[in-house]
């Protein structure tokens, strides 16, 4: 049971999207949201990688773990903008205070 | 227990751990910092799964330009003179049962999935092959994914900048 296979890190990857999802539901701060949605995208890259290794696909999975890291960086830029948007209107970024569209 | 299995419990408490404080520090900038190391432990684990190359993407793109650019957002949407910066938590309770059911079920389904896991070859670079993939099988996601960046960054610093009061005489 301590020889580290595909099932350990399938684990890490379970505990991490799990700690993820749970940041995004509860946190108020927008900022930490966008962080929980960090850890969930870097969960589903471990289990690419990890089945990468493990399972007949070859390179396959690095290719497509490659892809989210940049899907990553261009969600983070412009959920940023939005954010600081959002600061500039309501003078606050907690996501349960802002409930309107438009000022 | 071999160096290999050391490293990767090492890294996945590393990752685990900081993770967990995370989500559940008050502090927005603790929550950033501790978020640096998860994605270093994520790096190691992409090392251990014999991915040079996602590894040191992970260092350079994660820690090096998206944790820099959240602290950037937790600096900027905050009062300078508010020393403390904190978050609070809504729907902790319901959260704590669907997150666990959920990762309960996750669980159950790993440990009886019948995975059949292939002898992995000696890790070796993965560079040279990962740069022919990317030109050949995926040349087409490649090449969307780049426009993709570009139209999202010029997209960010449009939405983010000020509005000019007189852009329309311009």
């Amino acid at each position: 049971m301590l020889q580290v296979g595909l099932n350990h890190f399938l684990f890490v990857s379970a505990i991490l999207f799990s700690l993820g999802l749970f940041a995004v539901i509860t946190r108020k701060n927008a900022i930490l949201v966008l962080m929980g949605v960090e850890l969930i995208l870097n969960a589903a890259n471990i289990n690419f990688v990890a089945f990468a290794k493990y399972g007949t696909g070859g390179l396959h999975g690095q290719v497509v773990s490659l892809f989210v890291i940049v899907l990553a960086a261009a969600e983070a830029a412009i959920a940023l903008a939005i954010v600081l948007n959002i600061y500039k209107l309501f003078t606050n970024v907690n996501v349960d205070e802002i409930d309107n569209l438009k000022e | 227990m071999s160096l290999f299995d050391i490293f990767f419990y090492l890294f996945a408490l590393l990752t685990v751990i900081s993770a967990f404080f995370v989500v559940s520090v008050k502090n927005v900038v603790h929550s950033g910092f501790y978020l640096l190391f998860t994605l270093f432990g994520v790096a190691g684990l992409y090392v251990l799964l014999g991915a040079d190359f996602v590894a040191v993407t992970q260092v350079m793109v994660y820690i090096g330009g998206i944790l820099i650019l959240l602290l950037f957002g937790v600096m900027l949407t905050n009062k300078i003179t508010n020393v403390e910066i904190k978050s609070g938590a809504t729907n902790v309770l319901p959260a704590i049962v669907v997150i666990g059911t959920f990762a309960g079920a996750l669980v159950s389904i790993i440990t009886r999935t019948n995975w059949s896991e292939s002898p992995s070859p000696a890790p070796q670079t993965t560079i040279g092959a990962l740069g022919k993939l990317l030109i050949t099988d995926y040349v087409l996601i490649f090449e969307l994914l780049a426009i993709l960046l570009l139209v999202a960054l010029i997209g960010a610093t449009s939405i983010a900048r000020k509005k000019n009061e007189n852009a329309s005489e311009v």
